[in-house]
């Protein structure tokens, strides 16, 4: 089988999964205590029996199940995802706009805990003794064991108070609005450095901790001794021959663990004010505005199914042997 | 008389071990000039391997350790060597084919690759010239469709097509040495046959010099020069094959022979029952102060157990390190 | 046919007493491991007979607030209304292990459900079940618990369940997989020939022997209840009425700048008493790994 038909296979069995949580979604609304209608009302400021009725017509909430699932379905496939009376605009509308800064939260610091977590894990792989694989011992547990909250909170104190190089909030300072392209990309970029830091913790302790058991593992093997015995320098040997190896691991638990990292994102964003999905999610639930809710947990497994498609994809460029599967 | 080629003299590798210090290579002695090919032979775990990788350098330190001696290669000493030096010598002086084609190969790189990278490395040839180089080396090594090999992931190969990738790589560079650690061990029988076949062709046509690991007596016979036996980390017995084969002097070496069916010098049906050595190859960290081979003997002698042997000559180009033998040559 | 059951009984019994012993002594063996449980039985003790000694009442305004640490008397200090935070964390602290623990019970029973029969039954059956468990694997769990209390409302109970429902997934894959292997030992293939029921062979044979991963994966989900708490409480959606870690840091989040404390304190617990679990979870899994044992 070629890659492409894999991808299609995979894109297809993607939108399965799509329309199981859009089920599962309208599913809950409706088992749910109160519906739009409620809310709607309770946004209008009450409303009596007559004017609820009238709404739940408007919007169909009087038909069977079946049909209304049937309508929300096939509103999605058009890219509507219903109308937030909470903000005033369609949800896709709303989506779209926070979803750049968290697309940017999110893969900034995977890059960053990818990039990091490989760096110390091959040094604690190559020399067991030294103070870097102490190093990684240590984040490793921290990592696990800190709450991301508390880990963003410590870091605003430290950069309020004691140290105040980085912005704590926000993500581009107000006076910048008009100001030309790249000064605002600077000043993001600024922004950015303590909540993808944050997030980055988590995953830094958990790469850096794989990464230096396969490579372990991968430097016992025969193949790194012929890579030796071909007199390849140590550093071809670590960087060329065994990374390679070591790095599918590492990507599965990274494709794996996408959903767990948007979700770190919500509370980061709330720590750091950063005015992404996690914060219009927040926001909506404590509004209970059902059609952002809803819309944003469909975007949010949509990416997580597009991250695991390409993760599929990645593992099959590195892995010949999977590649034949 | 010039400089052998390969000289490894008097050389002791130690290994540290929970349960103390190991010797694995004992005073070790042997060469091998140019177009030879020596074979060493024991049962697992007496040394051979260890021999092999403290020729490239590539003990595991720690816990292994050289602790004295010396190997020369053209006279030129590798004992304390750099390893930046060492790393322009492994792959292109001396290459090394080792016993598991299986694992032996790097999965996620093409063999093509992996037998040009030893080209650019030690040629500094382009990845064009290399590859080309690879291709050739495929077809030397008598791969079909040499150049779609080349192309092929190991997994996509069988074990015996893996080991000639392996001859391949460590060909490529046209070593002078060529050290084969039990090179046929992990395949079937008949392409065992066809790799040392492979071997002996390979090393008529470029003059390498080999050295070859096996337990394989038979394949000893028919393709080395000189035979060393080896026994817990010490070489018990050495000179030429013919010789060797044909009158061992050392009662392992006796033993070896005579778990081969085919050479064994006694009459009788093909179809005896195979020989045993009876025991086990002694722990290295608890040998005692005599010959290492006694508690197995059968012909063992008082002092086996209190002087440990040294090799001596005991025929034309025939060392032995035998009480039994030593005292049946003074009789 | 009982015969055979009863044998295989006691085949596996021997293997499980007989390796008891030798665990309990690996895990004494582990500093790390030891640390971490005299950690975690001094948290339980400042949880649970602290407020036996200290007794100011967790919800009660008893100073000005904002006091620092190791001031007037309060040794943690006093939160934005004034209450004792040495108390809000004894209190908090059992709510905090209480829905950690529960949630991770949910959490392992679905997953040991999910992942027993699909392993056992195989085929098709497999098939649905892990095709369900990846479903719920796509939903980024903290939202969808989120969006669980949201819509049935913010209870010990329905947090408890919305934390348990989203983190099943990699106990079902554990499970799954030890029993992909152990179906295929003899004794299984013995106690199946004997014609035992599907449902006796997954809980009494196949299961007790399949328990040390799982026994590793619970302690780790225990861990990961906890912060999950901590984190849906410090976003506001836990039992405003119910005091739990999480919600101490929630509710004096606003105030960071002017006392820190009173968020960093609760914080060092959580971490504490994650720590202290994931350090018991490493030693029990080199007890109870014999492939790392070897090491």
């Amino acid at each position: 089988m070629g890659l492409g038909q894999i991808l299609a296979k995979r894109i297809g069995y993607g939108l399965i999964l799509l329309i199981a949580v859009v089920v599962l979604n309208f599913t809950l609304i409706t088992i749910a205590p109160g519906d739009v209608a409620d809310s709607i009302a309770g946004d209008m400021g009450g409303a009596d029996a007559e004017v609820l009725a009238e709404i739940r017509s408007r919007y169909g909430l009087d038909q069977p199940f079946a049909v209304q699932l049937g309508r929300y379905i096939s509103s999605i496939a058009a890219l509507d995802l219903g109308y937030s009376y909470f903000y005033n605009a369609p949800v896709t509308e709303l989506i779209l706009q926070r979803l750049p800064a968290t697309l940017l939260l999110v893969f900034s610091s995977q890059i960053l805990a990818i990039a990091v977590g490989l760096l110390l894990g091959v040094m604690a792989a190559r020399k067991p003794n030294s103070f870097t694989n102490l190093i990684v011992t240590f984040l490793s547990l921290f990592g696990f064991a800190a709450p991301v909250f508390w880990t963003g909170i410590l870091l605003i104190i430290l950069f309020v108070a004691i140290w105040p190089v980085f912005p704590v909030g926000g993500m581009m300072s107000a006076l910048l609005i008009d100001a030309p392209w790249y000064e605002q990309w600077v000043n993001i970029a600024y922004h950015l450095v303590l909540p993808m830091v944050t997030l980055a913790s988590i995953y830094l302790a958990l790469y850096s901790r794989l990464t230096r058991a396969s490579m372990q593992e991968v430097l016992g093997s025969d193949y790194v001794r012929t890579a030796r015995a071909k007199g390849l320098a140590e550093n071809k040997v670590f960087y060329k021959h065994a990374l390679k190896n070591s790095l599918g691991p590492l990507v599965t638990v990274a494709g794996l663990q996408f959903s767990a990292v948007i979700s770190g994102a919500v509370v980061v964003e709330a720590v750091f004010s950063w005015p992404g999905l996690g914060t219009l999610a927040l926001q909506s639930i404590l509004a209970r505005d059902t059609p952002t809710i809803m819309g944003i947990l469909f975007f949010s497994s949509l990416v997580v199914i597009v991250v695991n498609i390409l993760t599929d994809m990645a593992l099959r460029m590195i892995d010949p042997r999977i590649r034949a599967d | 008389m010039s400089d052998p080629l390969l000289a490894v003299s008097d050389l002791v590798v130690d290994f540290k071990t929970r349960a103390g210090n190991a010797r694995v290579l004992d005073h070790i002695s042997l060469s091998v000039n140019e177009g030879e090919i020596l074979g060493i032979v024991g049962e697992s775990g007496c040394g051979k391997s260890m021999t092999a990788l403290s020729i490239m350098g590539l003990i595991p330190d720690p816990p292994g350790k050289i602790t004295s001696g010396s190997i020369k290669l053209s006279g030129q000493e590798l004992v304390g060597m750099g390893v930046d030096d060492l790393c322009k010598i492994r792959g292109k002086d001396i290459g090394m084919i080792f016993q598991e084609p299986m694992t032996s190969l790097n999965p996620v790189f093409t063999v093509g690759e992996q037998i040009a990278e030893s080209v650019r490395l030690h040629e500094g040839a382009s990845a064009k010239a290399a590859h080309a180089r690879a291709v050739d080396m495929l077809e030397a090594v008598e791969i079909p469709e040499a150049a779609t090999r080349a192309h092929a992931y190991p997994y996509q190969l069988s074990g015996g097509m893996r080991q000639r990738v392996m001859i391949a790589m460590a060909l490529a560079c046209r070593p002078r040495v060529l050290i084969a650690d039990e090179p046929t061990t992990a395949l079937d029988t008949t392409v065992q046959a066809q790799i040392f076949d492979l071997l002996q062709n390979l090393q008529d046509e470029m003059g390498t010099a080999i050295i070859m690991i096996t337990h394989d007596m038979g394949a000893i016979a028919e393709l080395a020069d000189n035979v060393a036996v080896m026994y817990a980390g010490s070489i018990v017995e050495m000179g030429k094959v013919d010789n060797v084969l044909s009158h061992p002097d050392h009662t392992y070496t006796k033993g070896l022979i005579a778990c081969v069916p085919h050479l064994s010098t006694s009459p009788g049906p093909v179809r005896e029952r195979l020989m045993e050595i009876e025991g086990v190859v002694p722990a290295l960290t608890d040998l005692g102060k005599g010959c290492a081979f006694a508690p197995r003997c059968n012909a063992v002698l008082p002092r086996c157990s209190s002087d440990k042997p040294e090799l001596i000559a005991t025929q034309e180009n025939h060392l032995a390190a035998c009480w039994a033998a030593e005292a049946e040559m003074a009789e | 046919m009982s015969d055979i059951n009863t044998q295989t009984k006691d085949i596996i019994d021997i293997q499980a007493t007989s390796s008891l012993r030798e665990m309990t002594t690996m895990f004494f063996r582990n500093y790390a491991a030891v640390a971490g449980l005299i950690l975690l039985i001094t948290i339980l003790l400042f949880v649970f007979v602290g407020p036996l000694v200290h007794t100011t009442d967790p919800f009660e305004m008893v100073w000005a607030p904002f006091t620092m640490p190791m001031q007037e008397g309060f040794i943690l200090g006093t939160d934005y209304l004034g209450r004792d935070i040495l108390s809000a964390m004894m209190a908090g602290g059992q709510v905090s292990l209480a829905i950690g623990l529960a949630a991770a019970l949910v959490s392992i029973i679905i997953g040991v459900s999910v992942g027993a029969f699909a392993g056992y039954y195989g085929g098709l059956v497999e098939e649905l079940l892990m095709r369900f468990t990846e479903f719920f694997q796509v939903l980024p769990t903290l939202l969808f618990s989120m969006v669980i209390v949201a819509l049935f409302g913010a209870s010990l109970l329905t947090v408890t369940l919305a934390i348990g429902v989203v983190s099943w997934t990699a106990v079902a894959r554990v499970t799954r997989s030890e029993f992909l292997r152990i179906r295929e030992m003899e004794y299984v293939a013995a106690a199946r020939s004997g014609s035992a029921r599907d449902l006796y062979l997954i809980f009494k044979v196949i299961l007790p022997n399949a328990l040390p991963p799982i026994v590793v994966q619970a302690n780790l989900m225990v861990g990961s209840a906890i912060l999950f708490e901590a984190a849906l409480s410090f976003l506001g959606l836990s039992d405003p009425n119910v005091m739990s870690w999480g919600q101490v840091i929630g509710s004096n989040r606003p105030y960071i700048l002017d006392a820190g404390f009173a968020v960093a304190i609760p914080g060092f617990a959580i971490f504490l008493t994650v720590l202290a679990i994931s350090l018991v979870g490493d030693g029990l899994n080199d007890a109870l790994n014999p492939k790392l044992r070897q090491r």
